[in-house]
């Protein structure tokens, strides 16, 4: 394998620095970090506006048909003197999964994170094609725009669900929604487009902009999980625009895809979602499972324990991923048999997410633990995607699906994984890199006040969710009374609602942290952390073109702790081995 | 509130619920494990000053060791759920006695239909009631899911039983109750604004009481016993529909 | 915020107007546009002294086929309001008159009359729609109410105008709307309770009338002049008769249905359904064998 990767020419680091406008530097930016920035603005608000819809989904389910406080803001189209109406609450539903998945989850990791830090951590001085990347976020603004908008067109938001099965979502007889679920398809395409465009730019530049030295086995985990995310999304978005536009035209052009008139299939529909949606679910947790192995060695002082299983892992989930999507189908009406062949791959998969827990733990193993803000919530990305992933071996099982199948012990295993998993291992991230991003660092008591807090209510809402589950009660229903096995549920749902408003309180505590330390928090050092990779041994924040200087790489990704270096607990990617010289790895 | 999984009355259940407490036990072990190791390493490992954590860059035969015990639990319970699946989903899994009951969901009601006085399902004499499902207990039941409109999902849970029914679709549905007694029929895949209240009443008989139901159900329309296939039944345009039961069984559950 | 992501949703469906099927703003939209309508145009003046009126009676020949009786079991709170059994009401016949009968003025009207500014009541009582046959003139308030303590859902079904499909949870709940174009019928439906429905007539001016249970309608206050007058029934379907108002005349014309034209007719909404044979798929069966 090559070690020196040759600096790509025509990137000159001179030219940057004459003075640009304020719309090219902050608006239209081409700049990795800046885009990375506004990307991480726009998710958070997205982020906000989902939090803000499953609050009024949880005072409905808690307070069955009692007007929503401030609901009089509300059109009677959507809950007339601020009683909600079913069909509003379906909405909610939607729109909620839609945002949190494709605007807050899938932004927050891939479209902050991979921008900021790719660059930075493979020691390039940008993207390979950063108008590409201008591009790729100016998509994604108009995406939310239109799917926000939907709510206020004749019929509401789309209301099938953030999975829209057809026919429901083809069938605005059926639904009362039409313009809504259009929306809904055009902002999905927008934003399929725009992940395209950034996942080309990822790989392109992983493969080709590595700086002298950072061969592949020193890359860091985060940029390994980033690498393998977007190919997972070049590949599985196509399917998904695809499945989408046919969806567009069965709804206004009268084809027949998934309508089964005129021999179309609604299964198709679920095929084609689910061949996405599947990856996608990957596409959520990966770039986090690799937020938390950086964090975690960091924090630990250990390099990441069996770097090279965690490598494997990444890459053995991302095949594995695409074989595994009929478990989202087995009581689909799909043939059982195909059942089978889907339950044996989907159990296969928990043995790659267990190596990682498994070597995540080693990392811990004699370590030294710094147990900062970041590191807590990296600790409790472990504790709490465990959770997910175990409950994940329940429905993986076919015939235990039969009675689980949607039901909450669903809502809860897909909350303890993209809540519990990744927006954990988001937020340690977003402690961690900040005082990169902006020069300043988050409170830490703050911080760790917002851990506590988020990590209890987070597990009171969601923990009761699996016995409701398995009490039988369904998903996405408006109001669960009137179901004889669920009779006494009423109670759960007033822990889980109170609960999920303390959740949404503890955000706040985030979001002041957030903005005031942006102006008031203490000036960061260039490595607040003493972390070994490559964005840390460049000015906080760092310049535009990255590097003063061009780094070489002459060490692993987690050199921490090393015997030989008696000075301090770490060796930075880049530190010269003539200054010291450990063994290579 | 309760806990756990509702009563079972399905002759299958049982099957299930073992599933269920296999892998409550598998996962419960992986997670006492992890979670009270990863406290305890957060506690005896905090970090104190003048400490250096121990270098490492992992062990080969741990990673070999964790890879190969959750593979074998994998592989084990893959094996285990695959039979119990293939006994109550399978194809062939229906019993070959059964009574046989049309479902038909639409946005957002129940329409179950009932074969009439000549006991064939698909014939001009039976009857549809709207919401309330009859049959009789210990009589392995075999319900024709159909769905008109959007997905619905055909669930009992103290039957144990959850199958979505898809508009083009006709998909067989066993079960065998061991009691009788009045349970509710739930839609388990969103359908709509009326989703949440799309039920229906479910009556599991004695098998008499079930008999005198039906004689009740005939005599009040009027029937003579005398059937002919519906049209609709004949006009059935799939080849292989007509002539033979068993295309019927193949159709339906095939396709994707 | 609302206001504003008005804002953003006017940007946004411009764009969007591709895709949206057709069909202007005026449509059947959300505003009841009653008062406006009252703005716009004067009513046309008609002379008292030369109006003239259409009245009649409609005939029913033969045996009406039987009502089926509906079980509400399911739903007592309705079911309490039927104190002796519920049965269906499409057909609603006495002393052989048939009730429940859109009658209209089907053509020979050149004025163009403004939207009453009263609106018309759809009531939901009992799990049933009162009325069962109704008319409204374009663009007239339609105030849909729901007076039983469970769900309804209203979801109209016309064909030129732009549909709606909404719900009422409550008791009391109220949601008014219209309808931009003429159209005879409309069919409405509650999909929660399939016995439910009802038919709206949406005709641009005031010459109709829904027979009462004794079969008779008027229809006054009518210019004079030449008119084709149609009756439609929601299953013995659409007949016409040509009639000529004269000066301050009150004209008779009767209208006579039969069982066997039923065969024309839509099928009910509502009846229970027989488990249909989709052109793939099929269920002869039979007891005893669940196939090899």
């Amino acid at each position: 394998m090559a070690t020196i990767v040759a600096q790509p020419t025509g990137v000159p680091v001179v030219e940057e620095h004459h003075e640009m406008s304020f719309i090219r530097k902050y608006i239209f930016s081409t700049d990795h970090k800046v885009i990375g920035i506004q990307f991480l603005f726009l998710s958070l608000f997205f982020l906000l506006v989902g939090g803000l819809l499953a609050m009024m989904m949880r005072w409905q389910l808690a307070w069955p048909g009692k007007a929503m406080p401030f609901g009089g803001l509300f059109p009677e189209a959507m809950a007339p003197g601020g009683i909600m109406l079913p069909e509003f609450y379906n909405s909610l539903v939607t729109m909620h999964g839609t945002f949190m998945v494709f605007f807050a989850i899938m932004l927050l990791l891939v479209g902050v994170y991979a921008n900021y830090l790719i660059p930075l951590q493979i020691g390039a001085p940008d993207m390979a094609f950063p108008r590409l990347n201008m591009i790729s976020f100016w998509l994604a603004v108009p995406a939310g725009v239109i799917a926000l908008a939907s709510f206020a067109v004749e019929g509401g938001a789309a209301g099938a669900g953030w999975t829209s099965y057809a026919p429901l979502s083809a069938l605005p007889e059926a639904s009362g929604v039409s313009l809504g679920q259009q929306m809904w398809i055009v902002s999905l395409v927008i934003l399929g487009l725009s992940s395209i465009l950034g996942s080309t730019n990822y790989i392109t530049t992983v493969i080709n902009m590595r700086a002298p030295g950072m061969t592949w086995m020193r890359l860091p985990l985060t940029v390994w999980a980033l690498f393998i995310t977007a190919i997972l999304a070049l590949l599985a978005m196509p399917v998904l625009s695809g499945a989408l536009i046919m969806l567009l035209f069965d709804q206004t052009l009268g084809t027949h895809f998934f309508l089964p008139a005129s021999g179309g299939q609604p299964l198709l529909w679920q095929h084609l979602f689910w061949f996405f949606g599947h990856p996608e679910v990957y596409i959520l947790i990966l770039p986090a499972m690799g937020f938390a192995s950086e964090i975690l060695a960091v924090g630990s002082r250990k390099p990441v324990f069996g770097y090279k299983a965690m490598v494997g892992a990444i890459i053995a989930i991302a095949f594995l991923g695409w074989i595994v999507w009929g478990h989202h189908m087995f009581q689909s009406g799909m043939n059982p048999v195909l059942g089978t062949t889907f339950m044996v791959s989907t159990l296969v998969i928990a043995v790659p997410s267990a190596i990682k827990t498994f070597n995540w733990m080693g990392t811990m193993w004699r370590g030294n633990l710094h147990l900062h803000s970041p590191m807590l919530f990296a600790i409790g990305f472990v504790m709490l995607f465990v959770i997910g992933g175990l409950s994940g071996i329940f429905m993986a099982s076919a015939p235990f699906d039969i009675f689980i199948h949607d039901t909450y012990f669903i809502v809860a295993h897909i909350h303890y994984v993209l809540f519990g998993g990744a927006l954990f291992a988001i937020f340690g991230a977003i402690y961690y890199w900040y005082p990169k991003m902006f020069g300043r660092m988050m409170s830490e008591r703050w911080g760790k006040i917002h851990f506590g807090l988020t990590f209890i209510f987070f597990n009171l809402a969601f923990f009761p969710m699996h016995t409701q589950g398995l009490a039988g009660m369904m998903r996405r229903l408006y109001d669960t009374s009137g179901y004889t096995h669920t009779a006494d549920i009423q109670d759960t749902h007033l822990l889980i609602s109170f609960s999920a408003f303390a959740l949404f309180a503890s955000g706040a505590i985030f979001a002041f942290n957030f903005f005031w330390s942006m102006f008031r928090g203490e000036r960061a050092p260039d490595n607040p952390w003493n972390a070994t990779t490559l964005e840390w041994q460049t000015p906080s924040p760092p310049k535009h073109g990255n590097w003063e200087e061009a780094p070489v790489v002459y060490h692993g990704p987690h050199e921490y702790s090393h015997p030989d270096v008696t000075d301090k607990d770490w060796l930075a990617q880049n530190e010269r081995p003539d200054v010291v010289s450990p063994a290579r790895h | 509130m309760n806990w756990t999984l509702p009563e079972n009355i399905a002759t299958y259940g049982g099957k299930i619920d073992a599933v269920f407490w296999v892998i409550t036990i598998v996962t419960a072990i992986a997670f006492v494990l992890v979670e009270v190791g990863i406290i305890w390493f957060t506690i005896r490992y905090r970090q104190r000053e003048g400490r250096r954590a121990h270098y490492t860059h992992g062990d080969k035969n741990l990673e070999i060791l964790w890879t190969a015990i959750p593979a074998l639990a994998m592989v084990v319970l893959g094996i285990y759920s695959a039979g119990v699946w293939a006994d109550i989903k399978g194809r062939e899994s229906a019993p070959a006695e059964s009574l046989h009951i049309g479902v038909r969901a639409k946005q957002f009601e129940w329409n179950v239909t009932y074969a009439g006085a000549d006991e064939v399902l698909g014939t001009n004499d039976d009857f549809t009631i709207r919401n309330q499902l009859h049959f009789p207990a210990n009589e392995p039941i075999l319900v024709w899911l159909e769905a008109e409109d959007v997905l619905h999902s055909f669930f009992i849970p103290q039957l144990r039983v959850k199958q979505d029914a898809v508009p083009g679709m006709t998909i067989p549905v066993w079960f065998e109750a061991t009691r009788s007694g009045e349970f509710q029929i739930g839609c388990a895949e969103l359908c709509g604004l009326g989703h949440y209240r799309m039920r229906a009443r479910v009556f599991i008989h004695e098998q008499a009481d079930y008999e005198a139901w039906v004689g009740e159900q005939i005599a009040s329309r009027g029937q003579t016993g005398e059937a002919e296939e519906t049209e609709l039944a004949t006009a059935a345009s799939a080849p292989e529909a007509a002539d033979e039961p068993a295309s019927t069984h193949d159709h339906s559950a095939g396709g994707m | 915020m609302m206001e504003r992501i008005r804002l953003w949703t006017t940007v946004a469906a411009v764009g969007l107007a591709w895709g949206c099927g057709g069909g202007g703003g005026d449509a059947g939209g959300g505003e009841p546009a009653a008062g406006d309508g009252g703005d716009q145009a004067a009513a046309p003046t008609i002379d008292p002294a030369t109006a003239g009126a259409i009245t009649g009676s409609i005939a029913f020949e033969g045996d009406p086929p039987a009502a089926q009786p509906i079980d509400m079991s399911e739903e007592p709170d309705c079911a309490a309001g039927y104190a002796d059994g519920v049965t269906t009401q499409q057909v609603l016949v006495s002393n052989g008159q048939l009730g429940n009968v859109f009658v209209y003025v089907k053509e020979g009207l050149s004025m163009e009359f403004p939207a009453p500014s009263q609106p018309v009541v759809l009531d939901q009582q009992n799990c049933r729609y009162h009325p069962h046959v109704l008319g409204v003139q374009v663009d007239q308030s339609l105030q849909i109410q729901n007076s039983d303590p469970v769900l309804h859902n209203i979801n109209t079904q016309p064909t030129t105008n732009r549909g709606f499909n909404i719900s009422q949870p409550q008791q009391g709940m109220q949601t008014s709307r219209d309808f931009g174009m003429a159209e005879v019928m409309i069919p409405v439906k509650c999909d929660v309770h399939g016995w439910m429905n009802a038919y709206i007539g949406v005709v641009d001016h005031p010459y109709f009338a829904v027979s009462a249970a004794d079969g008779s309608y008027s229809i006054p206050n009518l210019p004079p002049g030449e008119y084709v007058l149609e009756a439609w029934h929601e299953l013995f379907g659409a007949q016409t008769a040509n009639v000529t108002v004269g000066d301050g005349a009150t004209m008779e014309v009767g209208f006579t249905f039969n069982a066997g034209m039923a065969e024309n007719a839509v099928v009910p909404l509502g009846e229970p359904l027989v488990v249909k044979h989709a052109s793939d798929g099929s269920l002869t069966t039979v007891r005893g064998s669940a196939g090899d």
